[in-house]
């Protein structure tokens, strides 16, 4: 069983306690100290800038070509903290708790009992920085309610929230590298985590304009590099978002816990077409004001408008009548899925749900709606060339975040000791599902207010790591890298990056997808390989490796999802409960909802890598729940 | 979606590197869906040609919904094309019609050096946040949030100009080359709360010098800009920006 070393005491002081317990780097020292951070989405850029306050000189790394593009910039909706601004009966210990009983009991209490308690600085640290979050009219912050909750603790920028966040973390990291502590590092890709004597001291990366390998050396390295929603092909990531920093180091030691937890997001706009290139998620606060239905009748194709209304399944309100259309995440998208797989779905397809605004537009008039969601509706019918204030929008659920992630312990530390991983890139606080606008708070969180404290612990403790860019390691790891791309480039066969990425997306999506079954994984697994396979045979990677090449970029990233995409059908094949996201079809109640089995499935299962191809090592995590108690979920 | 499909000729501009020459390719593009996006449709292109075995166009992209700012590219003289408000990515081909000629172009500007194809290099702008776009609080020195309430008004203002996703396009719109839109809606959102105030002297001063340090040109009100703006953001950040300007310089000694 692994440690994940969690402080002693009450759970409410553990992080009080702990903060007083660890070592500290003197402020004279920390200049002595570099720190790599890889990655400048919210957990990136607000750790770089924190560290960088602190008198640490940080690089800062991403593959776009400003830190202000990271994916966290698409988060729509909001942002939970637990301030009680509504007085509705909120508190750190509500959000602690709905957070792990919504993540399913697969995540560390400790860990989100900090969360939730670090949720109330975010939103001043936020607010100092010019965030410009809604406000009501005497001034004060406006709350919303959101997925999974039964209190308004959601903090937003209208539609926009992750923009704002973002660029309020970009904005304190800018002006960190105005000071000359922080360099940065744009349009680079991490290939590589060198490790001496099972430390992490550096990175491989390629210079995305160049074409040039470049090997960077510190005393610690900090992933914030996402989550691996692409390995789908088609998800509301954006099209850069890759496994493979956190899959090299995976590769290097770094163990990978949990990687069968991804969560499906119910209101995202359906496929439409085989050139599809991502879906596009409607932010979940629509489900306050949207209701979701399908037809009564089996393959009824009158206009949505034309069907009355005891014809409609509301099947939401019907089945959870004390949640209603705010159930949770992974709730939601099975739903959907049930009724589209029955022969209800809806549009050409017939793989949609109606999210229908026609009572709230009733009750509250078209320009309220508009207030809330203008930007939303403006998006949908741009897209789908449809008025939403007329006719219902049509929504499916599609893949949006990956809870799993690279393995750390309550310092955030991955079992290789230097590598430090925050955000969506590791696996600790949302278990199994996790819910509405907690990404935001969980990156902010880990970059604001806790990487900065216990990073100084293992710096004090471990010592500068005195590595250098000319040592062997480098090299080889440096060489290793190169080689690889070579490979690719030489195999010059005859299928395009695209079409292994799609077919590797559709096996998932069929097989690792909204329901998962012991036989389907089994046949993921067996054509995983195949395709990997063919893959290095017969892809054809056009243009050179020493200039701007997006083919060979995407090559990279498909080649390491390729093997990234096999431990996750193991994980999912392994874990023989449902529980969250992931719903394992033989693991249900009679009403047909996830049924955990928490004699045998308790833990976190965390890989260690043997090989390509060989068997990974599983390690376990166990959970022990000593406040929120072990129960089925119920939204009923 | 009333699906159809449409016969396009798309004249590309190549350029392999910065210092090299550029020039227009010339490509058919044959039964493309009017539900595509514009990128989607240069991703059929690009399949097309690698499949060739040739080089695919080069251009920017990452989030395709029109919020990371990635994308861009002028299409028949419009920076991110026909549609007003919105950025190429959430472009698409049913505002084409069949038979017609596309131009795509780089967003061009000394200030923003190509990279490759269509893509350029916007560092300048991060350079300008770098010299003041911001608000010097250190992590955890933030008092409490409800601590300075803030009119709803000034929130909303503060919001409109907040909106800017820093793609350029107000850039390569302008006959002068000039940044001054963007810099502009980050000093008018900061400048509208009252977290931003005790800087607005000093960040005026430094954002608009470094402004001209990059080599943008100056505003002469020919307001291209916000009408290629994908998030509207208006002119009136200008007048702003000008107004702390003076009264910045007015104040000096601050
Ligand atoms: S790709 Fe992000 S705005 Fe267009």
């Amino acid at each position: 069983m692994l440690d994940a070393k969690i402080p002693n005491g009450p759970i409410a002081e553990k992080w009080t306690r702990h903060k007083f317990d660890m070592k500290l780097v003197n402020p004279a020292n920390k200049r002595k100290f570099n720190i790599i951070v890889v990655g400048t989405g919210l957990a990136g850029a607000s750790a770089a800038a924190s560290l960088s306050e602190m008198g640490y000189h940080v690089q800062s790394f991403c593959i776009q070509d400003s830190p202000r593009r990271a994916h966290s910039i698409a988060a729509q909706g909001g942002i939970n903290a637990a301030k009680n601004y509504t007085n509705d009966g909120d508190s750190v210990y509500r959000l602690f708790y709905d957070t792990v009983k919504g993540g399913d009991f697969r995540a560390r209490e400790a860990n989100v009992y900090r969360l939730a308690e670090l949720s109330v600085n975010i939103i001043d640290q936020c607010v100092a920085q010019g965030v410009p979050f809604a406000r009501e009219y005497g001034g004060y912050l406006a709350n919303r309610s959101f997925g999974g909750a039964q209190v308004s603790r959601t903090f937003y920028a209208r539609g926009q929230t992750g923009q704002q966040l973002l660029l309020g973390a970009y904005g304190a990291l800018m002006k960190e590298v105005a000071t000359g502590n922080v360099t940065l590092f744009p349009r680079r890709e991490m290939l590589d985590l060198v490790v001496v004597d099972n430390r992490a001291v550096g990175i491989v990366c390629r210079n995305l304009i160049s074409g040039k390998m470049e090997t960077h050396a510190a005393d610690a390295v900090v992933l914030a590099t996402g989550g691996y929603g692409n390995v789908y092909d088609l998800s509301t990531n954006a099209r850069n978002s890759n496994v493979t920093a956190a899959w090299r180091a995976h590769r290097r030691g770094a163990w990978f816990a949990n990687p069968c937890f991804t969560q499906i997001h119910p209101t995202c706009i359906p496929v439409h077409g085989d050139y599809q290139s991502k879906l596009t998620l409607m932010s979940e606060s629509l489900r306050n004001d949207g209701r979701v239905w399908v037809p009564r009748k089996k393959g009824d194709k009158r206009p949505p408008n034309e069907i009355p209304e005891d014809e409609r399944n509301y099947y939401l309100e019907e089945k959870y009548p004390s949640f209603g259309n705010l159930v949770p995440r992974d709730v939601a998208s099975r739903n959907a899925k049930e009724w589209c797989d029955k022969g209800y779905g809806v549009g050409q397809t017939g793989v949609a749900v109606y999210l229908d605004f026609r009572d709230a537009i009733q009750r509250d008039g078209e320009e309220v709606v508009r207030a809330k969601y203008g930007n939303l509706f403006d998006m949908y019918e741009r897209i789908t060339d449809e008025n939403p204030y007329e006719v219902p929008m049509m929504i499916y659920p599609a893949v949006h975040y990956t809870m799993g992630g690279l393995w750390v312990d309550y310092n955030l530390m991955s079992n290789l000791p230097g590598l430090h991983v925050l955000g969506e890139a590791n696996f600790s606080d949302h278990g199994a599902n996790r819910l509405g606008a907690s990404a935001l708070m969980q990156g902010l969180a880990d970059g604001y207010f806790i990487i900065p404290y216990t990073i100084g612990d293992f710096l004090a403790q471990a010592g500068p790591s005195g590595a250098d860019p000319d040592n062997s390691a480098f090299k080889a790891a440096e060489q290793e890298a190169a080689a690889r791309i070579t490979r690719l480039l030489n195999v010059k066969g005859k299928r395009t990056v695209a079409e292994f990425h799609r077919e590797l997306g559709l096996t998932m999506w069929e097989h690792c997808g909204m329901a998962r079954n012991e036989a389907g994984l089994k046949e993921a697994l067996a054509k995983i390989p195949q395709l990997r396979e063919a893959f290095w045979e017969d892809v054809n990677v056009v243009g050179s490796e020493g200039s701007f090449n997006q083919v060979l970029e995407r090559a990279g990233r498909v080649a390491d999802f390729l093997e990234f995409a096999e431990l996750e059908c193991l994980d999912a094949l392994e874990r023989a409960e449902s529980c969250g996201g992931h719903f394992r079809e033989e693991s249900q109640t009679e009403e047909g909802e996830a049924k955990r089995d928490d004699d045998n499935f308790c833990h976190g299962a965390v890989w260690e890598f043997k090989g390509v191809g060989e068997k990974p090592v599983l390690h376990k995590e166990a959970f022990a729940f000593e406040h929120v108690h072990l129960t089925q979920r119920s939204y009923k | 979606m009333a699906e159809k499909t449409i016969d396009l000729t798309l004249k590309v501009w190549r350029q392999e590197s910065p210092d090299v020459e550029g020039h227009f390719d010339t490509f058919p593009a044959k039964g493309i869906s009017t539900d595509m996006s514009f990128l989607e449709m240069l991703d059929v292109i690009n399949n097309q040609l690698e499949k060739e075995g040739k080089e695919p166009i080069a251009f920017d992209h990452d989030c395709r919904e029109g919020i990371c700012g990635m994308c861009g590219s002028v299409v028949n003289g419009h920076a991110h094309g026909p549609q007003e408000a919105t950025t190429l990515c959430q472009l698409h081909m049913r505002k084409f019609h069949t038979g017609q000629t596309i131009v795509i172009e780089p967003f061009r500007a000394d200030a923003f050096p190509i990279v490759k194809d269509l893509v350029i290099d916007r560092g300048a702008f991060d350079r300008i946040i770098q010299a003041g776009g911001h608000i010097t609080v250190r992590t955890g020195q933030a008092p409490e949030a409800h601590s300075v309430p803030v009119p709803k008004k000034k929130a909303d203002t503060a919001m409109d100009s907040a909106a800017c996703i820093g793609c350029g396009a107000c850039v390569a719109a302008c006959p002068n080359a000039s940044a001054s839109l963007f810099t502009a809606a980050k000093i008018s959102q900061l400048c509208h709360l009252p977290q931003g105030h005790p800087e607005r002297n000093r960040r005026v001063i430094a954002m608009v010098q470094q402004m001209d340090k990059e080599g943008f040109g100056s505003c002469s009100k020919r307001y291209e800009c916000e009408a290629v703006c994908p998030k509207e953001i208006k002119v009136e950040n200008i007048t702003t920006m000008n107004r702390e300007y003076l009264r910045a310089l007015a104040s000096s000694g601050e």
